[in-house]
């Protein structure tokens, strides 16, 4: 086999957006690794300038279609904090538990369709629809039961319309929420197929380990999901306030997306990181989950970030039984938001599918925004993917040049990135 | 006979209209039976140049976009735009009301002339387009029924009358009586009013109607207090691109 190989990837497939990766191997050195987003820049930052307080979940949720409810709240948490609006407990639990809703959908698709395919040796999740019907169907149970908890809570699974500045729009009434606790019951043995599934494909993930900082919110009750501070396994924790002190953004030549660093060159966020952070939060099925599939709050391999989607799945569900017997218990309100609008500046931080986002906004008197920033989890993923890259690729460089390919485009994919998200993210 | 070759792509866009198609659920699996999907780079791993039906999201903002574009409306015998970003310019067109300049500094700073971009269009300022699929996101039926119909080999039926309908058939009380503004008296209908029925009010995601009564729709808007400005801007979110056009 000759020791000489030039690997260009234009275009990862099974991801959300656009990047290529550039691989030069010659005399069996590994001479250039690069992880490039090329991706058209959408500029959200600027057009957002002049819009009202009433518009801005509307516009930025438009960033990304698979975490669309994700940027729903934490742009709402931004509006509100800049205008020091209260939200009341019920229109938090709710918040909560669509979260979960996304978790849990952006999670079984990453799973299910993507990743899963590389484990069985296929190139989509479409051959598997013959081959592995019964376990294709299970994934599809458990990714319209996400989407459906997400119309549910949300009005509709791709940008939300209930959930809005201060509350909701609209309630699920209190029978749609005892049958949605009945489905989320009967997916638990579902999750255990699942996750056996997974106990038995997993040793055909790489074994890669490269220990890097992992970022991501805690909390002193809960596993962090909607609201905490910024804590890294470096040490130390911080308020959201302080994030521009964590991401530190910087321009690279060949991406339109921004590079973020921390303690290190670079610093991973998303599934792997809260479990490492929030480990001691996990509902007990969540933790059975992670013991059948042997994963440990000390892992470094970056593989691993889908395993932990997994454990997150059961967590969410588990979580969101818990929260809905809360609100069952105390009755449900048709609460209705009233706040004033006024001048202010404000930052929201939620931990989203694949780790934690920012916005941060400047409104005027009239509430009309005139400064914002979007820090997106990938944008934060992505100097750790070319580290990895850089790490890993000496490790499978004698390989043939298609299973180069193969375990390069795998270690992407398990980042989940979502690529069209990233490029646009400013820090002036 | 053999199977129609369908074939995805994406511009600049959320990439949420695709997630529509694999949100079908288990109407995704009927659909990957009656087609040969070759291109779905979100979903699959390979690529073809052969097919038959591309559907493409997002909107061009890159003149280097537009020969990827022109390549694939050569390969298509028909061309489906798919969501708002592609078949109206979408959301990104909000960048076209500032100068470009400055929204390249504003994001990218010092570095702004590595980033190429122009004003956002919609598929249809650069090729022609056969059928338009509208929204943000599209409704996950109604690409179904598209689906369908182009299998058939039928026209899609795709509504030219106002929101106002749908939001009557589903019932809704009129948002101007709940002290909201709304663009549903002159928004191309199809959604079923999904946002009204929500506890939202009209947005205009799916373009104008052919023949819209702006006038009318302007008369009311001035009439529950909106400003000139206020009216241009709520038009601007999707429907931006007409006016510019103008």
């Amino acid at each position: 086999m000759s020791s000489n190989k030039i690997i260009k990837i234009n275009h990862v497939t099974r991801v959300e957006g656009h990047g290529n990766i550039e691989i030069k191997i010659k005399d069996g050195i590994v001479e250039q690794c690069r992880w490039e987003v090329v991706e058209a820049p959408r500029f959200f930052e600027a057009m957002v300038r002049g819009r009202k307080w009433d518009e801005l979940a509307h516009i930025t949720s438009r960033i990304c279609g698979i975490c669309s409810i994700g940027h729903t709240l934490t742009s709402l948490k931004a509006t509100e904090a800049a205008m020091r609006i209260e939200v009341s407990e019920q229109t938090e639990k709710a918040r909560r538990i669509l979260m979960h809703a996304e978790n849990m959908q952006s999670h079984i698709l990453h799973l299910g369709y993507l990743v899963l395919p590389d484990l069985l040796g296929v190139p989509s999740v479409v051959p598997l629809a013959s081959t592995h019907r019964e376990q294709v169907l299970l994934i599809i149970r458990l990714h319209r039961l996400a989407n459906e908890m997400s119309d549910l809570w949300g009005g509709r699974t791709v940008h939300p319309q209930r959930p809005v500045v201060g509350g909701f729009a609209k309630w699920p009434s209190m029978q749609e929420i005892e049958t949605l606790r009945q489905r989320l019951e009967d997916a638990l043995p579902e999750m255990e197929t699942l996750t056996s599934l997974f106990r038995d494909l997993a040793p055909g993930f790489p074994q890669f380990i490269r220990e890097t900082e992992y970022i991501a919110l805690t909390h002193p009750d809960e596993y962090a999901l909607y609201d905490g501070n910024i804590a890294s396994t470096d040490g130390g924790t911080c308020s959201v306030d302080k994030y521009k002190e964590i991401t530190n953004e910087y321009l690279v030549p060949h991406s339109t997306a921004k590079f973020t660093r921390h303690k290190r060159d670079s610093y991973m966020v998303g599934a792997l990181a809260r479990f490492k952070l929030n480990y001691q939060h996990f509902l007990p099925r969540a933790k059975e989950t992670a013991r059948t599939l042997d994963l440990l709050p000390t892992n470094c391999n970056p593989f691993m970030n889908s395993i932990a989607q997994l454990v997150e799945v059961v967590h969410s569900i588990e979580d969101s039984i818990r929260l809905i017997d809360d609100l069952l218990k105390n009755g449900m309100k048709d609460e209705k938001p009233s706040f004033s609008v006024r001048a202010g500046r404000g930052i929201g931080a939620v931990e989203v599918p694949r780790g934690l986002l920012f916005h941060e906004y400047e409104y005027n008197k009239n509430g009309e925004c005139i400064w914002s920033n979007c820090i997106i989890p990938t944008n934060q993923n992505h100097a750790n993917i070319q580290n990895d890259l850089e790490a890993f690729v000496p490790q499978i460089k004698d390989c043939s040049k298609e299973e180069i390919e193969l375990q390069v485009e795998m270690l992407v994919r398990a980042y989940d990135p979502c690529i069209s998200c990233s490029t646009h993210c400013i820090f002036i | 006979m053999e199977k129609p070759k369908v074939a995805f792509f994406d511009f600049a866009g959320c990439e949420g209209d695709q997630l529509q198609v694999i949100n079908l659920e288990e109407d995704l699996l009927k659909v990957v039976d009656a087609v040969d999907i070759v291109c779905f780079r979100e979903a699959m791993k390979g690529h073809s140049d052969d097919y038959d039906i591309a559907f493409i999201e997002g909107s061009i903002t890159r003149r280097s976009d537009e020969n990827r574009l022109k390549e694939i409306r050569k390969n298509a015998k028909v061309l489906v735009a798919l969501g708002s970003c592609a078949s109206l310019g979408g959301i990104n067109l909000l960048k076209n009301f500032q100068e470009q300049e400055n929204v390249r500094q504003f994001v990218y700073g010092d570095m702004a002339h590595q980033y190429e971009t122009y004003p956002a269009r919609p598929l249809s300022a650069v090729v022609p387009v056969d059928i338009n699929i509208h929204g943000c996101p599209i409704n996950r039926n109604e690409f179904a029924m598209v689906f369908k119909a182009l299998l058939l080999g039928k026209n899609p039926d795709i509504p030219n009358y106002p929101v106002c309908v749908d939001c009557k058939i589903a019932e809704n009380v009129c948002v101007f009586k709940i002290d909201m503004t709304c663009l549903g008296p002159v928004t191309r209908a199809g959604c079923g009013a999904c946002c009204v029925t929500e506890g939202s009010f009209c947005w205009g995601c799916r373009g104008l109607v052919d023949n819209p009564n702006a006038d009318s729709e302007r008369e009311i808007l001035a009439e529950y207090g909106l400003s000139l400005r206020d009216i241009l801007s709520k038009f601007r979110l999707y429907t931006g691109f007409s006016e510019v056009a103008k």
